[in-house]
């Protein structure tokens, strides 16, 4: 149901999202730029009747989220780079229990302290689990307010859905710039059961929660369930939005904010009568493979990221060789202009 | 005839894996005796640490959770905020709760969650395999203290309840021990009280309880015992700390 249109930044809407999903648990630690995230919840979390915990550390939150997850709630935390580093422990140690959550990175400049400029260079450890052990989360890329509000529901779907941790990764653009946003009840909040959860053994047998496995055998047949859920993932949901794709000649991939500067460039492009088109993965784990099925073998694809050059590896894998790959990206403040693009189409056309 | 004495419905009808002369199994038992008696089983939560008693879920029969080394205290948080009816309780070696989980452990208590912990302080990290943990005794030998711990290197045995027991949110601290079976009843009256406090909401209850490691320590089961009394006591002494 449409409700109403309201001008709200990434972080809050991402929040917001959370809140009509049904998120009742929130732990968070101030990082910059995500901020207005964990204000956010600070002040509308309790209005909703969750639990909001500003955490003493990452790694105190992201383990409150795994105990809220336990006891059944829907629990979501959020951080920046250097923040998210710190809550991988806690992610693996999720994945190892099959708790869902939900986990937000709005990604900032690195490695180390880096800045707080926006950037896209989280993306290997988004993407290939980024703690200890053969994981995965599934990410999402929202490139816009909107889908940031609609991915974040989406997000708490799939992590009860699978048993699996979301991650909605952004960046810095994405999370402080304004943008209309249409409110809808969230369709995720039909409860889905969790039998498994802590709630108190009465009437049943203890429930355990666990990602500890000690003899011989047993964690490899738990990793083989885990390999199942993911195989069953992958096939499903795959998302991405292609643009122009029968006629080009040259396909820009590109994601999140990086997306929105290659459309621009993209509009340019064909106004000059060039054949371009666009990927724009949604989800990069998993990956969307299929948006890459093999084409003329003329055809080039040009990777853009704010990082350089971590999706290209997947878009690489993706392409599995009939096609050229091409890498533009810039990080550490800079990020890949609409004249940088057209430029490098133009070399490549 | 009155049945005054059975195996706590707790507690699972099994064999420990503990080594002989360890405290984990009594303490175990105590906990079970005392969910029992408080008729509490079927709302409790227990919360497994990384160490020895990783896998004590094996043993209670109530719903249990792992958490990471040292995390204990915030999974706890977030299960005691999220489902307030139940009871929940933190099960924590020396190492789990005063060294990789000193945060954890200090920010909760200073938070004031209505929750209990036992605290299990045998001086040293027993599941891999005796080194220093941070409350192992001056001159006690482990694995990384092979000349005993000095504390010109190593610090000084931390006093964890003492600490706590400073800040305005913890309700209850007391130390007990397992030295002797007098020392084993009050450390089950001590535990009582640690629940029976969660469940009028007072607040952050920590048991600390002196517990043997003769595998550790190169003690027998009985010299444990004895050296718990003749000389982990007098840098640790019993009794109520808050």
């Amino acid at each position: 149901m449409v409700k109403k249109r309201i001008l709200i930044s990434g972080n809050e809407a991402i929040a917001e999202g959370a809140i009509q999903a049904g998120c009742n648990f929130y732990a968070g630690y101030p990082i910059t730029p995500q901020n207005e995230l964990i204000a956010y919840m600070a002040k509308h979390m309790p209005l909703s009747g969750g639990v909001f915990i500003q955490a003493e550390s990452e790694l105190a939150a992201i383990n409150m989220v795994y105990g809220a997850s336990a006891a059944g709630a829907r629990a979501m935390t959020s951080s920046s780079s250097p923040g998210v580093s710190l809550k991988q422990e806690g992610i693996s140690y999720i994945s190892g229990a099959q708790l869902p959550a939900v986990i937000v990175n709005i990604m900032r400049g690195g490695p180390g302290l880096g800045n707080i400029a926006p950037a896209q260079s989280d993306y290997f450890q988004a993407t290939r689990g980024g703690g200890h052990g053969d994981y995965h989360l599934i990410v999402l890329a929202p490139a816009s307010v909107q889908e940031a509000y609609d991915l974040t529901q989406a997000g708490f779907y799939l992590a009860d859905k699978y048993r699996i941790a979301v991650m909605i990764l952004g960046d810095g653009i994405l999370g402080q710039m304004m943008e209309p946003l249409k409110l809808s009840t969230g369709k995720t909040k039909a409860p889905i059961l969790k039998p498994w959860a802590l709630t108190g053994c009465k009437g049943r047998n203890p429930n355990i929660v666990k990602s500890f496995f000690l003899r011989e055998g047993d964690l490899e047949k738990f990793n083989l369930k885990l390999q199942g859920n993911y195989e069953v993932i992958r096939k499903k949901e795959a998302r991405y939005e292609g643009l122009l794709l029968d006629d080009a000649k040259v396909i820009l991939v590109a994601y999140g904010t990086m997306a929105r500067i290659a459309k621009s460039a993209l509009n340019q492009l064909r106004l000059a009568g060039k054949k371009v088109g666009l990927i724009r993965p949604i989800s990069l784990w998993p990956f969307p493979e299929k948006a890459f099925q093999p084409r003329n073998k003329k055809v080039k694809y040009l990777a853009v990221e704010m990082s350089y050059g971590q999706m290209v590896e997947d878009v690489r894998l993706a392409v599995g060789g009939y096609a050229q790959v091409d890498f533009l990206g810039r990080s550490g403040g800079g990020i890949p202009s609409e004249d940088e693009i057209i430029t490098k189409v133009d070399k490549l056309i | 005839m009155e049945k005054i004495f059975a195996h706590p419905e707790a507690l699972y009808d099994v064999t420990t894996h503990y080594c002989p002369g360890c405290g984990h199994g009594i303490a175990h038992r105590l906990v079970a005796e005392v969910v029992d008696e408080l008729g509490i089983r079927e709302k409790t939560v227990g919360i497994a640490p990384v160490g020895c008693a990783v896998v004590a879920y094996d043993y209670w029969k109530f719903d249990c959770s792992e958490a990471a080394h040292g995390r204990a205290l915030a999974v706890a948080t977030a299960i005691k905020r999220v489902r307030p009816q139940n009871i929940v309780f933190t099960y924590q070696g020396d190492g789990d709760l005063a060294a990789i989980g000193t945060n954890e452990t200090i920010h909760a208590a200073n938070r004031g969650e209505n929750l209990t912990v036992i605290f299990i302080n045998n001086a040293v990290y027993g599941m891999t395999g005796g080194q220093m943990a941070p409350t192992t005794l001056l001159g006690q030998k482990t694995s990384t203290t092979i000349n005993g711990r000095q504390q010109e290197k190593h610090g000084y045995p931390l006093k964890i309840s003492e600490i706590l027991a400073a800040l305005p949110g913890v309700c209850y601290v007391e130390r007990v021990s397992f030295h002797n079976p007098q020392g084993v009843l009050r450390a089950k009256q001590a535990i009582k009280q640690g629940f029976k406090n969660q469940m009028n909401n007072l607040g952050f209850s920590l048991i600390e309880v002196l517990s043997p490691c003769p595998t550790y320590w190169g003690l027998s089961p009985k010299g444990s015992l004895d050296w718990i009394k003749d000389v982990m006591q007098k840098e640790f002494p019993l009794g109520r700390i808050k």
